[in-house]
């Protein structure tokens, strides 16, 4: 695993007990983190909004005081986690719980609406794999394991680079045969 | 290295209340001085004739293009001699020093809305942030406490320019700054900066964490002018020279006396470019930056010679 200084480092998540709500959005097993988080404060999970990216897991069980919202997709939560981010008010504290990509992407939506990435929590739970822009056609590929790959939109061979941008909560991939069309370096898991 | 500075001429000087005195300043060679950003202070050298004094100021919203900077000036009655010099004795004409601008208390350019706070002198820096945001079309708030009418010079000029947008509180009329009231209700992405008496700063931080808003969103502006105390010595261990640092004067303002040259940028306790080792304290380090962590204070192997003291016998330090 390369070390990449731009890639963001994630913690376990802590209940902020100042705070006057809490937001979270998680996917998958990241529900594992929140209920973990949240299980002994039974004052902050009456406070707290869960949006969660696909189906209940058994994790529901520990977070019986929240309201945990269950979205089909990462898309459809994440349309809900703007408005409730647009909605919210300082005070509320923010956290996020899955996939690194997941994570990548959530984390730039929550940037987008003003929050400062110190007051932003993150648990990384499952797949260590990375959503890459493609820097050419600018299309986004959300769970990228190996470089380089065929971008999904434009075709082109990417290399993924070990540049994060926050702002876009992608890595940068970028054309990789361009001197010499179909000559390729063998692929590596990142 | 020498840090960077100006020769300045006093093209203006005002009194915009009786307290303080509004100076307009210009480079002594006629070329323009570098435009600023919000909340940047610039260092003031004051040569009363006895000694040189040297003052922190906020550069005020006309500083903001360049050309000429204004600072303004609060008469303080437990002042070392810069600020009364600045109001009896300093006229249009006269020449200052500067240095370079620094800003310690920017305006975070991505924050969905500011909440503006000043209590007294602090909307200094606070109204130079307003008008750049202002300028920047983006939402703010501005909250200003006074102690009386007396102060309405400040408080007219940004009436007429912010409208709405300005709160003004006025302890004479009985009107108090409540800032759990401004608190709730403030859309997530909201930073909050706030410049004014030591004791407003602490109570309004204190409220803002106590209502949940993380440390990142929260900016302070705290300048402490370097107050005196008992008179210690002082030893300079690589320089081999030593020192009495005098009651009414710093550590630094002390090495500096006897030609010794310590690296000092906001000379307030703020920046934390004077860290400096100390070698051996015969006494107990009297910490008065906001620099140091509680931590870093316990463990007393730095101290910020700008403002802090001993309060003993003899400081040795690694300079």
């Amino acid at each position: 695993m390369s070390e990449v200084k731009s890639r963001p480092k994630w913690g376990r998540l802590a209940v902020v007990p100042e705070a006057a709500a809490h937001l979270v959005c998680a996917e998958g097993v990241g529900l594992d983190a929140v209920a973990e988080a949240f299980g002994d404060h039974d004052a902050a999970q009456a406070a707290a909004t869960v949006l969660l990216a696909g189906p209940t897991t058994a994790a529901q069980a520990g977070l019986t005081g929240t309201r945990v919202l269950s979205h089909p997709s990462r898309a459809t939560a994440f349309t809900a986690f703007h408005a409730h981010l647009d909605r919210a008010k300082m005070g509320t504290a923010i956290y996020l719980a899955g996939s690194e990509s997941f994570l990548n992407a959530a984390s730039a939506i929550a940037e987008a609406h003003g929050v400062v990435r110190e007051a932003l929590q993150g648990e990384h739970r499952g797949a260590r794999t990375r959503r890459v822009q493609c820097v050419h056609c600018k299309g986004i590929m959300e769970a990228v394991a190996v470089s380089p790959i065929v971008c999904s939109h434009c075709g082109v061979h990417l290399m993924v680079r070990d540049h994060y941008s926050r702002r876009l909560g992608a890595f940068m991939g970028v054309v990789v045969d361009a001197e010499a069309p179909g000559v390729l370096p063998q692929a590596l898991r990142l | 290295m020498r840090a960077l500075q100006y020769t300045v001429r006093v093209s203006e000087a005002e009194a915009v209340t009786p307290r303080v005195r509004r100076l307009r300043l210009v480079a002594a060679d006629g070329t323009a001085l570098p435009p600023v950003s919000a909340g940047a202070h610039t260092v003031v050298s004051i040569d009363t004739g006895e000694r040189v004094i040297r003052n922190a100021y906020s550069l005020t919203a006309p500083s903001l293009s360049g050309g000429a900077y204004e600072i303004a000036v609060l008469r303080t009655p437990e002042s070392r001699g810069g600020s009364a010099f600045i109001h009896e004795r300093l006229r249009e004409g006269d020449s200052l020093t500067l240095s370079a601008p620094a800003n310690f208390f920017p305006v975070n350019r991505r924050a969905r809305h500011h909440v503006l706070v000043a209590g007294g002198i602090g909307i200094t820096p606070i109204a130079a942030m307003a008008e750049e945001i202002f300028r920047l079309g983006a939402s703010f708030e501005l909250h200003y406490a006074v102690r009386s009418a007396h102060d309405g010079a400040f408080c007219r000029e940004l009436a007429a320019r912010f409208g709405g947008r300005l709160h003004l509180y006025c302890g004479e009329r009985q009107e108090r700054l409540q800032v759990q009231a401004v608190l709730p209700n403030q859309p997530l992405g909201t930073h909050l900066y706030v410049c004014g008496p030591e004791r407003m700063i602490e109570a309004v931080l204190a409220d803002a964490r106590a209502a949940g808003w993380p440390n990142a969103n929260l900016h302070a502006e705290r300048f402490v002018a370097p107050a005196g105390g008992e008179p210690f010595s002082l030893f300079l261990r690589r320089s081999q020279r030593s020192v009495t640092v005098g009651a009414d004067e710093s550590v630094l303002e002390a090495i500096e006396r006897i030609g010794v040259e310590a690296p000092h940028l906001c000379r307030g306790g703020a920046c934390g470019e004077c860290i400096t080792a100390v070698s051996h304290a015969d006494g107990t380090l009297d910490h008065r930056d906001h620099f140091l962590s509680a931590a870093e204070r316990d463990a007393g192997e730095h101290v910020m010679i700008c403002v802090s003291r001993l309060k003993g016998r003899e400081l040795v330090l690694d300079l």
